[in-house]
């Protein structure tokens, strides 16, 4: 397949993607908007009114980027996990079995599909934040690159996800056991620094504390971790995740009889 | 690729309300093309290539079913080919080793000469598979899941929806373009895959079980329409519970039992090698009994109706005369099973065959 028809295919499952997240966006835009209005009305404004200033910044504006994050955390993995799921469940991924299309365009498409999804839900819950928090950015570069990423690493977990899942039942264990602990664990409602010890070092294995830290810098200016440590372990997960997902892929595992 | 313009009217398939505006542009330009090949319908070169070529294929489940013990076959190119087999005879998993849907223990595939492990993307390019069963995305609508289909093949959104409207209209669906694939009946699901087998103009069209469900208006329609796309080139590999479909439309045949190969030839050979056929006969005048006619063995099933035994050396004529010396007038006949079936059952039931 030659590279005009692998970006022709890649322009396929993208669109199809964004169609289909668009055309339900009830369930895909709204949940995350409404959840996120209530983070900011009981944590931000009636717990976080009570609380003293973290990092120099209030409560709420402190936890607004780690909020977004989340959004875009859970929006992209649920986008693809579901999404390439379903196409297994109704078996309509042998459309992309049989096709001639590589497996790292199959991949990058559905992945593509989920991190827009990240960004269009990280754009509708900024609006949210912004009757309740500061949203100041000192780096779009930083912020962008720190969402982007990030949404690419979680579309990525949620494809893995997708591939080794038999039912409903796994594509909801894991965000339901894993990432919604770490997530909230990861540095979202806190600073690690306000942590214990030996809790605070225990953080810093969890991964998300690296890219709600980095989306942090580039919004408040400050975070848990330095900024090139923040974007070296996220990038390296996404990474280490993306070169296994192409594995199994091209493997057939989950897919293939 | 050769496309072409309408040569011939079609025969419409039933269900259609209205036809899209005749002011559309065909979506196949053309310099020349086998009469009747309308626009929309792959129209492949004619080469001299096998289209397909298993060499020792076997698949081992998990679980050590064996489903394919070592199947040669070969299918020239711009064959209409029927590969035939009762229910897990492993027709359906060569077919979807051949598509890359399961992996193979053994053996080797061949797409028109692409290698299907060495040179996968042109091997699975040249394929179009119509599968027994309904896959795809139930939520989308109709015209979206053609054009994402030529999307993956490479073909550019414009061409892929005119493509798309081209293939609906001809099968009927055009109406329903709109409509999310769920809302469509039985029938036209099987068209709906149909069209999406052909979308990216393939030039090997596997079709699994492809009228299964399906009225017979229907099924004689798509049949006009797959002599079509065979005409314009196209090699087709039909696997079918119908054998008179397999006996109407192949013109070569395999017979696959318990994962191997056991018929391979040209469809009137296959038929030739009966010995015997059972024919019955309509009466003009009631009959009390069967009559006694030296050679030939009549059993009396109703007054109006016999059934006779007919060696291939003796022929009907010998029995039409014999008949009418008695004075017996025969209004019609028929085959008692389709001769195809005749042959089938014999290969698969373990007896000897029919040669």
């Amino acid at each position: 397949m030659g590279a005009r028809a692998s970006w022709l295919a890649f322009q396929t499952i993208l669109i199809k993607e964004v169609l289909r997240f668009l055309r339900i966006w009830v369930q895909t835009l709204v949940p995350p908007a409404v959840t996120t209005a209530l983070y900011f009305l009981i944590f931000g404004q009636l717990i976080g009114a009570q609380l003293a200033p973290v990092e120099g910044v209030r409560y709420v504006d402190y936890i607004a980027p780690g909020v977004i994050l989340m959004a875009v955390i859970t929006n992209a993995y649920s986008n693809v996990v579901s999404s390439f799921f379903s196409s297994k469940y109704q078996r309509y991924v042998e459309e992309l079995l049989i096709a001639p299309v590589p497996s790292g365009v199959v991949l990058a498409g559905y992945v593509a599909g989920g991190v827009l999804r990240g960004l269009a839900v990280a754009a509708v819950v900024s609006a949210v934040s912004l009757p309740f928090a500061d949203l100041s950015v000192r780096s779009w570069p930083v912020s962008l690159a720190a969402l982007v990423l990030t949404a690419t690493l979680f579309s990525i977990a949620g494809f893995v996800n997708a591939v080794f899942a038999r039912s409903f039942d796994d594509i909801s264990v894991v965000p339901t056991f894993v990432l919604t602990p770490l997530t909230y664990l990861g540095g979202v409602f806190f600073s690690v620094s306000m942590l214990p010890h030996p809790w605070r070092d225990l953080s810093l294995l969890n991964p998300i504390l690296y890219m709600v830290s980095a989306f942090r810098h580039g919004t408040i200016g400050a975070g848990d971790v330095s900024l090139a440590s923040a974007f070296a372990i996220t990038g390296a997960f996404t990474l280490a995740l993306g070169a296994f997902a192409l594995w199994v892929l091209g493997r057939g595992f989950g897919l293939k009889g | 690729m050769i496309l072409v313009p309408r040569v011939a009217p079609l025969t419409p398939i039933p269900g259609r309300v209205t036809r899209r505006p005749r002011s559309r542009r065909p979506c196949v330009p053309s310099t020349s093309a086998p009469a009747g090949v309308p626009p929309g319908l792959p129209v492949a070169d004619r080469g001299t290539a096998r289209a397909l070529t298993l060499q020792g294929l076997t698949k081992v489940y998990r679980g050590g079913v064996e489903a394919l013990r070592g199947v040669d076959l070969e299918v020239e190119a711009g064959d209409f080919f029927a590969l035939l087999g009762p229910n897990g005879a492993g027709k359906t998993t060569a077919i979807a080793i051949v598509c890359a849907l399961v992996r193979r223990t053994g053996g080797r595939v061949a797409v028109f000469g692409h290698d299907l492990d060495r040179d996968w993307a042109e091997a699975r390019a040249s394929i179009g598979l119509m599968p027994q069963e309904h896959n795809f995305n139930v939520w989308e609508p109709v015209v979206e899941i053609l054009v994402n289909q030529a999307g993956y093949y490479g073909v550019p959104r414009r061409e892929a929806y005119a493509r798309a409207e081209s293939l609906l209209d001809e099968l009927g669906l055009w109406d329903r373009r709109r409509d999310q694939a769920r809302s469509l009946s039985g029938g036209m699901k099987r068209r709906l895959m149909l069209a999406r087998a052909l979308v990216h103009r393939p030039r090997l069209l596997i079709l699994d079980e492809p009228t299964a469900g399906v009225d017979i208006e229907v099924r004689r329609s798509i049949w006009g329409l797959l002599r079509r796309v065979n005409a314009g080139g196209t090699t087709i590999i039909l696997t079918t519970h119908y054998l008179e479909e397999a006996e109407s439309l192949c013109r070569n045949l395999a017979i696959i039992h318990r994962g191997t190969i056991v018929a391979h030839s040209a469809m009137g050979d296959i038929l030739r090698r009966l010995h015997r056929e059972t024919f019955v006969l309509s009466l003009r005048q009631p009959l009390g009994e069967a009559p006694a006619l030296p050679g030939y063995t009549l059993r009396w099933l109703d007054p109006h109706t016999v059934e006779a035994d007919v060696e291939q050396a003796q022929g009907v004529n010998g029995l039409f005369e014999g008949l009418s010396k008695l004075g017996i007038e025969v209004a019609s006949l028929r085959n008692k099973v389709n001769r195809l079936e005749e042959v089938f059952m014999r290969l698969v039931d373990g007896q000897p065959g029919p040669g």
